[in-house]
């Protein structure tokens, strides 16, 4: 048994723990909890913190699979559905800190954002395919849905390019940091497609097709 | 997350109560007792050597109650800690830390244009006649949030005056600084360095068009702006242009800074206009800074609730294109 082997068992808590570190810095600055402070404006600062961490997740997400095969990392793969639902449950807390800190609950206001607002719009849409995801993510639903979990499940590539499109848009003039993130999907993409003409030219020889994403 | 080493904890926040108490013991010589921690004697090691010229005691200068507004200012914490200043970093906290070295004497400003006093002058010379009074003045950043800040300065028709514009000069032209050594965020093109703003000379002129030199009876710190900026309180921040190097009395209207870089999101008025949508977002409402995270957003108000003085500047005027 190696290393990687012995520890298994810590892989998963370490990164829920990890996962749910910025949440615990918003929480602890909210109540001013061990001298934590959330600066002069804290609901931007927890709109912001929460919609970059998602963001972050969902990137790391999708980079779980090119690690397993180019890193031979194939512990990553157990990890890969709690990051995903993090990634949606950082995405859900940022959309409450709008609607609820930002926007007061102001539904009308909130509406006409989503419909006159293109970033608010598509972020909305990121927001609504990441839902489904998160509810069939259970091994229940994967059996169930067989092959059409795995079509379902590709949704996450258009929800990370949404969510960098929906960041692009709302930056003032500094366009480095969304610019970053592009950059790094525009690999984990070009890494995918790849793979898919790899595989496809494979399996027109005859030999096994990669598996899904 | 970022935490600078030595940033001002909540707890050593003056509120405004105590800081009009402190005002007094400074009078009283009795400074550096009442500033107490080390934070507070660094903040007035830094004020000495950036004033060193200029008298401190000038800065506690009279409240002028009749322009200026009854709410409660924010603090000295979020006014010196939340600022947009390009010139120090896109992020709200990035100039507090990155100006702390930014020096601001000698300082010169050049004045030129259509005016028949021109030349360069220092910041002593263009301080020394003037006198300084503190404005409590409304906010209102194109972000939709909103402070309460209490200015120290003099009107700029004061200044203006004194360099006799021709009847050529039509607008004034602004400018800051351009030191890329010392203003590490004009090393990246976010903007077109340096940054230019500019007035319709009547704007200029208007009694609340103020020049700025310090915030709480105190010094301006360099995060702000020092050691002169612009604040026109019926405007949008981006507006109130710092650390001005060159004031230019001009023919034509200037293209100001954050209209080259998105003319179809920022124009040359800037008004503060609740009925005029910038393209991304709502004008509608404001965050006020400094309320408990489920404070209500306020309404904002037509020309940051300056209507009364200003809306006649704009009369026959079409907002929603003049923006
Ligand atoms: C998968 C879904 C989403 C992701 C990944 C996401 C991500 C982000 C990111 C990275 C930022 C920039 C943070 C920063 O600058 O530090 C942001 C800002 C923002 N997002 Fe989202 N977002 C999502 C969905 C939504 C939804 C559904 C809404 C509202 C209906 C929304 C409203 C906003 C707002 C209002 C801002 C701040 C804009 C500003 O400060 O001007 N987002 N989001």
């Amino acid at each position: 048994m190696n290393i990687t082997q012995r520890y298994r068992w810590l892989y998963k808590p370490a990164v829920f723990i990890i996962a749910l570190l910025p949440l615990a810095r918003l929480v602890a600055g909210a109540f001013g909890i061990a001298g934590i402070s959330l600066g002069a404006d804290p609901v931007n600062e927890i709109l912001h913190e929460c919609g970059k961490t998602a963001l972050q997740l969902l990137l790391i997400t999708l980079a779980v699979r090119p690690l397993v095969r180019l890193g031979r990392l194939h512990n990553l793969l157990r990890l890969r559905r709690m990051l995903g639902l993090f990634a949606a449950f950082y995405a859900l807390l940022h959309f409450v800190t709008y609607a609820w800190l930002d926007q007061n609950l102001d539904f009308q206001a909130i509406l006409a954002d989503i419909l006159k607002r293109p970033y608010i719009t598509i972020g909305m849409a990121a927001l609504l395919m990441l839902v489904p995801l998160a509810v069939t993510s259970t091994n229940g639903w994967m059996r169930r849905l067989g092959r059409r979990w795995q079509k379902l499940h590709y949704l996450i590539y258009p929800i990370a390019i949404l969510g960098v499109w929906h960041f692009w848009w709302q930056v003032k003039a500094d366009i480095r940091e969304p610019l970053a993130y592009a950059a790094i999907l525009a690999a984990l993409l070009g890494y995918r497609v790849v793979v898919k003409a790899r595989s496809v030219s494979a399996t027109a020889r005859g030999r096994s097709a990669d598996p899904a994403p | 997350m970022k935490r600078p080493d030595n940033r001002i904890r909540p707890s050593e926040i003056t509120p405004p109560e105590v800081y009009f108490d402190r005002r007094q013991m400074m009078a009283l010589g009795l400074a550096s007792l009442a500033a107490g921690g080390i934070a507070g004697r660094r903040a007035l090691a830094a004020e000495a050597g950036n004033a060193s010229t200029i008298l401190a005691a000038r800065y506690k200068a009279a409240r002028n109650t009749k322009l200026s507004i009854a709410s409660t200012p924010n603090t000295y914490e979020a006014i010196t800690t939340y600022n947009n200043f390009y010139e120090f970093g896109t992020d709200k906290s990035d100039p507090s830390q990155n100006a702390r070295e930014f020096r601001t004497t000698p300082w010169n400003v050049e004045i030129g244009g259509e005016c028949e006093v021109k030349g360069s002058f220092t910041l002593e010379d263009i301080l020394k006649p003037v006198t300084f009074e503190e404005r409590v003045y409304r906010l209102r950043c194109v972000e939709a949030w909103s402070m309460v800040i209490p200015w120290v300065g003099f009107p700029l028709a004061d200044l203006i005056k004194r360099f006799k514009p021709t009847s050529k000069a039509k607008h004034v032209e602004f400018t800051t600084l351009l030191d890329r050594q010392q203003m590490p965020g004009q090393r990246y093109r976010v903007l077109d360095w340096p940054y230019v703003e500019g007035l319709r000379m009547d704007e200029a002129m208007h009694p609340l068009t103020f020049m700025v030199v310090g915030v709480y009876g105190r010094i301006l710190p360099n995060q702000n702006g020092a050691p002169l900026r612009l604040v026109t309180p019926w405007k949008y921040g981006f507006k109130n242009i710092k650390s001005i190097v060159r004031i230019r009395f001009v023919e034509k209207q200037p293209l100001n800074s954050w209209q080259v870089a998105a003319p179809n999101e920022y124009g040359y008025y800037a008004n503060v206009n609740p009925k005029v949508d910038h393209p991304r977002w709502s004008q509608a409402t404001e965050r006020r800074i400094g309320g408990s995270l489920f404070a209500q957003r306020s309404a904002t108000e037509m020309f940051n609730g300056y209507a009364e003085q200003v809306a006649s500047l704009y009369a026959g005027m079409d907002l929603t294109r003049n923006f």
